[in-house]
């Protein structure tokens, strides 16, 4: 028999047809919408004069541009205020499920997927949002598309995909103290390059990777664009069959045995073949940190930044020019230097388990002076938690303003937005050029460096601070 | 939504060398929040091109009067994170209709292909030559000729072929967009979908 991985099994069940010489036509389970990405889809939708095919199998938040103050109130920006209202007749128009502002599963749209038990192991998934892939962590094929495919999607529920080749990352061995998926990533990032999996579809495994919990999973297969991936996935386990239990969508009573039964199959043959392997020992990730504007720009917060004298032509000129946008120099520490603001949320880390690990880190402490500390939980249902294991009182204690749930100042399209030429170590997922605000410096870091360079006010190593 | 048709592009050339241009710096996300698609050459690569009192920053090469044309020549991996068409949109809007780079990030490379902006990758050395003519002389031209797949400098004659699959190379030449073919096989994916 033939020996497949777990990315050809749900591929190939997905695909309508191949088109000869050309991409397949590639049939999608599940189609999560935000109201930045969809207006035009269903503006040519009307110009078409044509529907939504199968309303029941898109589900809308409003996240990318919302306040996060006052969500019950009208939304002061009149542009953000037309985006969501937009998506809201949308919905309504084509009896689409929308999680409104202030309703119980409001959030983030990678964050409630997940919550809800939309996201389940062997599914496609799509949305107008490169960070699609964080649903990958339970054995789905979930990648980000532009709005021409959000119409295709929701006119055909389906998109031309040429299919991707397969690359597999495999991480074993323990993790040390302080040490997170976050880095896991990062790490991984910084070996291969912002653009080394382009054209790839990453598999995630090893002991350190299935060790981790759910949360730290998507964690990791959040950040697989940021590589270059299409996206990445993990294959499910007792880890996801035991998070997805009794969520709202996921199969109940005997739909449940026959699913999990189903589950248990995707998983990659033995023997299978990958067009590129990698393989790494936790042992050596530490604590990483990024120093430059691209998230392959990262080190371990004890090392230097690099030095320039080894690169050539574009390469040097590009990575100066990051070093100049930072206000860094080749070959200093990153340690000690001053932060002005930490930024604690996203779609990467703006889960329960990183709102536990910050205020377990900072209880009884607080924030140093210098900094001004947000965190944005990733949804409702995190905040509520948070408020319930009384998460948000340590944090506020320590001196952290706790927001509303949104994407918040991961891309700054609200009023959450650092100055320019201030420093921020954020939980987010992108270091470019301007991504927190114009000029804004992003370091990105995990939850737990965050915690530490909060009270401390400079860039800190967590195993050194708690 | 239909575009105008591709088959052979003649053009000077606009160069931007940088490597990893992001789609946050193509477009910006605060100039997302629009509910059509309009006006986004007007904030193409906004932060590089205009300070923060909106003054056209000099150095930039979209504000270099020398450099004009309907290709831009980018940098390797052109087009990363994220997935926002707008990036695109925003470079159709200004002008261009082709982009050239030795590496192209997948989803911009698939957003381009689906608005009719032609990405061409060329080997690196190639890109080189073509950066080299276009600093030594900023009127030469380029030809993109999508029926042979060749992209050819034509003050050396110097040439390269390059890849597009046969499906989409139809789609350019005809300003065809997916969703045309899809709705033609509605049928088959409602039955696709009832087998569950």
């Amino acid at each position: 028999m033939e020996k497949k991985t777990l990315f050809d099994k749900i591929w190939d069940a997905h695909v309508v047809r191949s088109v000869p010489n050309g991409p397949d036509v590639f049939f999608i389970d599940k189609h999560f919408i935000h109201e930045v990405t969809s207006p035009v889809a269903f503006l040519n939708l009307e110009k078409r004069g044509i529907g939504v095919m199968y309303p029941d199998r898109t589900i809308a938040t409003p996240d990318h541009n919302v306040p996060t103050v006052d969500q019950d109130k009208t939304i002061k920006d009149k542009l953000s205020r037309m985006q969501v209202e937009k998506l809201r007749d949308n919905c309504k128009k084509h009896g689409i499920e929308l999680h409104d502002l202030g309703s119980a599963h409001h959030g983030i749209v990678h964050v409630i997927g997940p919550e809800l038990g939309v996201t389940q192991p062997g599914m496609t998934i799509v949305c107008g949002d490169s960070h699609t892939s964080t649903h990958g962590a339970f054995g789905a094929i979930a990648f980000g598309i532009g709005t021409s495919e959000v119409e295709m999607v929701l006119a055909t529920q389906c998109i031309m995909q040429v299919k991707p080749k397969k690359m597999r990352i495999t991480v074993d061995g323990e993790l040390g103290k302080g040490v997170t998926s976050k880095d896991i990533i990062l790490y991984i990032i910084s070996k291969i390059s912002a653009a080394g999996a382009t054209g790839y579809f990453v598999e995630y495994a090893g002991s350190a990777i299935t060790n981790l919990s759910m949360e730290a999973r998507m964690t990791i297969c959040n950040m697989s664009i940021e590589m270059g991936a299409r996206g990445g996935l993990i294959a499910p386990d007792q880890t996801t069959y035991a998070y997805l239990k009794g969520k709202r969508y996921a199969p109940q009573g005997e739909a449940w045995e026959q699913a999990v039964a189903h589950w248990e199959s995707l998983k990659t043959d033995d023997g299978a073949e990958f067009d590129l392997e990698y393989h790494y020992d936790a042992a050596d990730i530490e604590p990483m940190i990024t120093y430059g504007t691209n998230p392959g720009m990262g080190i371990k917060v004890k090392d230097r930044i690099p030095n320039a004298d080894l690169l050539e032509g574009s390469n040097k000129t590009s990575f100066l020019k990051s070093l100049e946008y930072m206000g860094f120099a080749p070959d200093e520490p990153i340690k000690g230097k001053k932060v002005d603001y930490v930024f604690v949320g996203s779609c990467t880390n703006g889960r329960i388990e990183d709102i536990r690990a910050v205020a377990g880190f900072v209880k009884g402490k607080k924030k140093a002076a210098n900094i001004t500390a947000w965190i944005v939980p990733g949804s409702r249902e995190v905040e509520k938690l948070a408020h319930e294991e009384g998460l948000v009182k340590i944090l506020e204690e320590a001196g952290f303003e706790l927001r509303q749930p949104g994407c918040s100042a991961c891309l700054a399209m609200n009023d959450d937005k650092i100055p320019a030429g201030k420093y921020a170590v954020s939980t987010s997922n992108r270091n470019f050029e301007g991504r927190q605000g114009p000029g804004a410096r992003t370091l990105l870091a995990s939850p737990l460096t965050v915690a530490a360079v909060a009270v401390t006010g400079v860039i800190a190593d967590p195993r050194e601070v708690f | 939504m239909p575009y105008d048709k591709f088959n052979t592009l003649t053009s000077t050339v606009v160069p931007l060398p940088a490597e990893n241009v992001d789609t946050d710096q193509i477009i910006p996300a605060r100039f997302l929040k629009a509910t059509e698609r309009e006006g986004f050459g007007d904030n193409l690569f906004r932060d590089w091109r205009y300070d923060v009192e909106g003054n056209p920053k000099p150095d930039f090469v979209l504000n270099n009067p020398t450099y004009s044309g309907k290709i831009l020549l980018a940098g390797k991996n052109f087009g990363s994170g994220s997935s926002r068409e707008h990036a695109v949109w925003a470079l159709y809007d200004y002008g261009f209709r082709c982009v050239v780079s030795s590496f192209f990030a997948d989803i911009f490379k698939n957003n381009c292909l689906n608005i009719g902006v032609l990405p061409v990758t060329v080997s690196a050395g190639f890109a080189q030559q073509l950066f080299d003519a276009v600093e030594a002389d900023p009127s030469t031209e380029i030809t993109v000729d999508i029926a042979q797949q060749t992209i050819t400098l034509n003050s050396t004659g110097a040439s390269e072929t390059f890849d597009i699959n046969a499906y989409k190379k139809e789609n350019m030449q005809n300003g065809f967009d997916d969703i045309d073919y899809l709705l033609n096989i509605q049928e088959e994916i409602r039955e696709f979908e009832m087998k569950g």
